[in-house]
């Protein structure tokens, strides 16, 4: 990787915008989650949310492939744009974002199928005609869980533990070779160890991806990320509730070392949150 | 220090100890009486009918009235028919509505009038089953102008059958944790393909044993057959003629002043028992397979 990726070409990728998210608002009913958010999330890097619980860094995650749908009276004001088209036009089919911008949950949730079936799966009903062995292989290893599981392909997915699990589960989204994979605190339900694997996992898919994650740990992102978002709520007038919204967005190295704002500062040294 | 204290030992002559034995033993005491009416109708039927189980009991028509011997053959197999008939009515309805409530309906209001009628449903007496298709299907001869039929009595049967196969669909599937769907839609998979191949098979287990033990229960009705399948003494003719089955004659031939009808009556008891208990065993080893 060190020989095909001179500088130049990594700038270029900085400035080649995967997602765009211009004045985003979400709520839930009449309750306002987070709002008025832009935000240019590059293509082929990695992207961490950070901020304390509640302030809505998940659910602009969930946004991004509209999974928000699921949720019962979660509506999005303003525009997420993804290769030139608004995902929350009226035209746009959400199984469609979502077979192009893959989804990686806080806790490992393999199909009750065998290994090979949680692969195979997204690819099938994706229409994926080539070899099947081929991609689950593929797939796996791109996960670094092959080792663990080339030898019980047949059994169920439920037979890993739960670090293993949480790679089958990116395995499946690589799969259906999406071109965004969203993870959301892809690690929190982990041991350290488990930790270290999936983040070395997120270091070898950013050459192939665009990883946007969200997570509760700095020093993950510190790790993972190039670029940083970080959110924070705040209470507003005659709202029921805090209201995220973001503070700052930023390479990841001045988010931790050098940032402009000092909800910023606060909370990246441990001040709160 | 206004508190004595006592040796570690335990003493079963302190009150306390003495009233936990009583009240242990009350409590199992309960328990057994519980199961005492099972136990006893058992026992009885395997008394009463279990001397006449032979080859021919499933062979042979019942004697005609003053005869000796003859079986219960015609009445096993429209017993069978007849729950065939109504699972074949009640699973795909059933199912399917439990599918709407739990997936579609997203707890609408219409969902929760659903959900509250079904309720309401389970606890109408069978009877009324009875006299609803009667009136419905039977009096108007609706059925290529037969009056009492199997299919009337399969259609009596699904009705019975219906709140409970709603029910546990709905109920399992409420089980099946969000995070699998999500997974499916994670992937780029529709609504129909998250749960036809994800959370259909996963509630598999609940959904089967409701539908098992609402069979069990089905086929054991006798007031809602009486109005609709009739009976009749001689092998089932299609399903749109009167068909026997095993709980309306029992019903008629307890009552008979004649002794081989009789004890064929409680031949068929042992028999409708039986595979009563054989279906609710399946239904707990469905529900243990999916467990191991």
């Amino acid at each position: 990787m060190t020989l095909s990726s001179p500088i130049s070409t990594s700038r270029d990728l900085a400035n080649d915008v995967c997602l765009s998210l211009q004045d985003v608002s979400i709520s839930y009913g009449s309750f306002e989650a987070v709002r008025n958010v832009f935000m240019e999330i590059p293509r082929g890097r990695v992207t961490a949310f950070i901020g304390p619980s509640g302030c809505g860094k998940s659910t602009v995650l969930r946004a991004l492939n509209r999974m928000n749908d699921l949720v019962r009276g979660c509506t999005l004001r303003g525009r997420v744009v993804f290769d030139g088209q608004d995902l929350y036009h009226p035209n746009v089919d959400p199984v469609e974002v979502r077979r192009r911008i893959g989804m990686v949950f806080q806790k490992p949730n393999p199909f009750p199928k065998t290994i090979y079936e949680n692969i195979a799966f997204g690819a099938r009903i994706n229409g994926y005609r080539g070899d099947m062995d081929e991609l689950v292989e593929r797939s796996l290893r791109k996960a670094a869980v092959w080792e663990e599981c080339k030898d019980k392909l047949q059994q169920s997915g439920f037979s890993l533990s739960g670090g293993q699990q949480q790679r089958l589960c990116i395995a499946r989204a690589i799969a259906t070779e999406p071109e965004v994979i969203l993870m959301d605190e892809p690690c929190s339900a982990l041991d350290p160890i488990s930790t270290l694997k999936i983040e070395e996992t997120m270091h070898e898919l950013k050459r192939n991806y665009t990883i946007v994650i969200v997570t509760h740990n700095m020093q993950q992102a510190v790790r993972v990320s190039d670029q940083t978002a970080f959110f924070n709520a705040e209470a507003v007038e005659g709202g029921s509730g805090k209201v995220g919204y973001l503070v700052e967005f930023s390479e990841t190295e001045r988010i931790f070392n050098a940032p402009r704002q000092q909800a910023t500062q606060d909370y990246v040294s441990g001040r709160f949150g | 220090m206004t508190l004595s204290r006592h040796s570690l030992h335990f003493n079963p002559k302190l009150p306390r100890n003495r009233f936990n034995l009583l009240a242990s033993g009350i409590a199992g005491l309960f328990a057994a009486v519980a199961v005492l009416p099972l136990v006893l109708v058992l026992i009885h039927v395997l008394i009463k009918g279990g001397r006449l189980i032979s080859p021919r009991l499933f062979t042979q028509l019942p004697p005609a009235p003053g005869l000796e011997g003859g079986g219960i053959g015609n009445a096993v197999l429209g017993t069978i028919l007849v729950s065939l008939i109504a699972a074949m009515i009640s699973i795909p309805v059933g199912v399917g509505g439990g599918i709407y409530l739990s997936e579609y309906s997203g707890d609408s209001g219409f969902a929760r009038f659903v959900r509250f009628a079904n309720d309401v449903l389970a606890g109408v007496p069978s009877i009324i089953s009875g006299v609803f298709v009667y009136g419905l299907i039977v009096a108007t001869r609706i059925f290529f102008n037969q009056s009492y039929s199997a299919m009337a009595g399969g259609i009596a049967l699904a009705v019975l059958m219906l709140p409970t196969v709603i029910k546990t669909t709905d109920e399992g599937l409420r089980l099946v944790p969000q995070e699998l769907r999500w997974g499916a839609y994670g992937v780029g998979a529709s609504r129909f393909i998250t749960i036809s191949r994800i959370v259909l098979p996963a509630a598999f287990t609940p959904i089967a044993t409701g539908v098992v033990l609402a069979i069990a229960r089905a086929a054991g009705e006798t007031a809602p057959l009486i109005f609709t399948a009739l009976f009749s003494p001689f092998w089932p003719e299609g399903v749109f003629n009167p068909i026997a089955t095993m709980s309306v004659l029992i019903f008629n031939f307890a009552i008979m002043p004649y002794e081989a009808q009789n004890e064929l009556a409680w031949a068929a008891s042992f028999i409708l028992v039986l595979m009563i208990l054989v279906a609710n065993l399946l239904a707990r080893w469905i529900s243990r397979m999916a467990r191991a």
